[in-house]
């Protein structure tokens, strides 16, 4: 009897609680969480010195609207009761996850339902913060938290549902009961999803000031870089490991994977800059691991260790070269973001037509004896997937840009969004004079609200507002 | 009275510091600078994307110097900035009306002795 349970009132039944599941579901949330602090590093060593802050701002940001909009609607659309016909999950049915705290076993043997909410609320967090690089340095920050919420509510919950929540590529769902789809962690729901919002939010918001023209405009801090590929990595063993649910021979065939394919694209997209730019770069190193990682998402726990691997060197090469496109055709995906997650989530779904091994749940692939049974359903997934979140987010976007406007002012944006959005500035290089005036803010203004530079109180000119200005 | 100004590579400003402590010379000014001479920039690659950077980052030693000294002042900085590559730097001198030093208030020669 485990008085902790008793002190909070909820009614565990220990015969059905799986500790050691439970026990490595709890730490694999916790690791993806942290990808989102890792992914702010490593968006924000690619942006310039004076929208560090910025941009990592919208990955904690993500965290925060994500989060609460997960317990009081997000998860009851994701994972509720299908109505519609499957189409979304009953959001009022667990309002606020009310009458959740007790459940064991709802979502999966022998885990309280909480982990599994917990689990997946880091799903939908990341992916939203991983739209941000698509983006960066040009949108404000309110209207992006408006934007975390609204998309995550009508673009990320109803795919989730249909995916993972029993709707329609479910078992019984009106679509999965004929054809049967793969996504083992999140190729459709997360990567693809993300990548082709970031492009769509992209188009609307139009390029930055200076791009294809700016020298300046190139990663600032590849140390950070490197540090958050690396956190990236580390949590996605708890996001692909830790959709299995359980630990077990899967999760370990996951986790093998989730290492193997991540190495091998991160050795293909070196061995593209070798050939295509003559220096293998770290920037290259890390950007060929996310690819890498990102393919291997859907696949790892359905394809061989050998599958893996094949399936990482060609994304970490596809990648690699699908960068190149963004100049182009002349679109401003800042971070690449489409490039990396939309072509290597699409990789990665599609290559489980070839790569899947036969189980329970497909025939196989094409090279494991199944044909091309397994490749249509990854085709009309994905199809169904990008069009949804293409249009939707769309419609959001333009929504939120043409009411409260998305995107900062061009002055603003000259100035540095670090400083105009938040009044921080990440380096100090070189500061002379100034002065300090402890609690008496300028009324909540930021700095460069008006656009002119403003006098305070004293009749002296703020040092910050007129910098923000010039 | 005259300033020695000399651009040098950032690697340098050591044995430069050394060469001019060993001629006799008790004080500089040292700031960080960009620029480019014969040998223009460089290329960085960032994901197949070039971009050309023009001013490398260089130092810039500056000191003051009675006339009689000078030429063995730009000596010693030669000695310790040459590698003999592109990219080395420059020197050149000025000429100076006065010198104070500010705690004594002494001017001219005596002031930057």
């Amino acid at each position: 009897m485990n008085p902790v349970f008793f002190s909070v009132g909820l009614d565990v039944n220990p015969q059905t609680l799986d500790p050691g599941a439970t026990a490595w579901m709890l730490a694999a949330s916790a690791l993806v969480l942290l990808m989102t602090p890792g992914l702010a590093f490593f968006y924000g060593g690619l942006v310039r010195m004076k929208s560090v802050l910025n941009i990592m701002m919208m990955s904690f940001g993500a965290i925060g609207v994500v989060a609460v909009v997960w317990a009081l609607w997000g998860y009851g659309l994701a994972f509720g009761p299908d109505t519609l016909g499957g189409f979304i999950g009953d959001p009022f049915a667990n309002f606020g996850l009310s009458g959740l705290a007790s459940v064991i076993g709802g979502k999966a043997p022998g885990l309280p339902d909480m982990v599994f909410i917990g689990f997946q609320a880091t799903f939908a967090i990341i992916t939203v913060a991983l739209i941000s690089g698509a983006v960066a340095e040009r949108v404000r920050f309110g209207p992006w938290l408006l934007f975390a919420g609204l998309w995550v509510t009508i673009v990320y919950a109803p795919i989730a549902h249909w995916v993972w929540g029993g709707g329609l590529f479910g078992s019984t769902g009106i679509i999965g009961s004929k054809i049967s789809a793969l996504d083992f962690a999140g190729g459709t729901v997360v990567h693809m999803n993300a990548g082709m919002a970031g492009l769509m939010l992209a188009v609307v918001l139009g390029k930055r000031l200076g791009f294809m023209k700016d020298p300046n405009i190139r990663p600032h801090n590849l140390p950070f870089v490197m540090l958050g590929a690396g956190l990236l990595w580390f949590g996605w063993f708890g996001f692909n490991a830790g959709s299995e649910l359980a630990a077990d021979g899967i999760a370990a065939l996951a986790w093998t994977n989730t290492l193997l394919a991540t190495s091998a694209a991160l050795l293909g997209w070196l061995l593209v800059e070798r050939l295509r730019d003559g220096h293998a770069t770290s920037l290259g190193a890390a950007s060929g691991a996310v690819a890498g990682l990102v393919a291997v998402t859907p696949a790892c726990g359905f394809v061989d260790p050998i599958g893996a691997i094949v399936i990482g060197v060609i994304a970490g090469a596809v990648c690699a070269l699908a960068i190149g496109l963004k100049f182009k055709i002349g679109l401003d995906d800042s971070l690449d973001v489409v490039a990396v997650h939309f072509v290597g989530g699409l990789w990665g779904t599609l290559s489980l037509g070839f790569f899947a091994v036969p189980s329970a749940k497909t025939e196989g692939g094409l090279f494991y004896g199944g044909g091309l049974t397994q490749f249509w359903p990854q085709i009309l997934t994905a199809l169904m997937v990008t069009a949804w979140t293409a249009i939707m987010t769309t419609l959001i976007g333009l929504a939120i840009h043409k009411t409260v406007g998305m995107r900062v002012k061009e002055h603003e944006e000259l100035t540095g969004i670090d400083i105009t959005e938040h009044a921080e500035t990440a380096y100090e290089l070189a500061m002379v004079g100034g002065s300090f005036n402890p609690g008496e803010p300028q009324n909540g203004k930021t700095p460069s609200s008006s656009g002119e530079p403003e006098t305070s109180s004293n009749g002296k000119t703020d040092r910050m507002r007129s910098k923000a200005s010039t | 009275m005259k300033l020695v100004t000399a651009i040098v590579r950032p690697e340098r400003i050591d044995e430069v510091r050394e060469a001019l402590e060993r001629f006799g010379v008790n004080g500089m000014t040292v700031s960080q600078a960009n620029g480019y001479g014969q040998q223009r920039g460089y290329i960085e690659v960032y994901r197949g994307a070039e971009y050309n950077s023009d001013l490398l980052p260089k130092i810039r030693v500056e000191v003051l110097a009675t006339d009689e000294l000078v030429d063995g002042i730009v000596d010693a900085v030669i000695s310790g900035a040459s590698t003999g590559q592109f990219g080395d730097g420059k020197i050149w001198t000025i000429e100076v009306s006065q010198a104070v030093r500010v705690r004594t208030g002494e001017r001219g020669a005596s002031a930057i002795s």
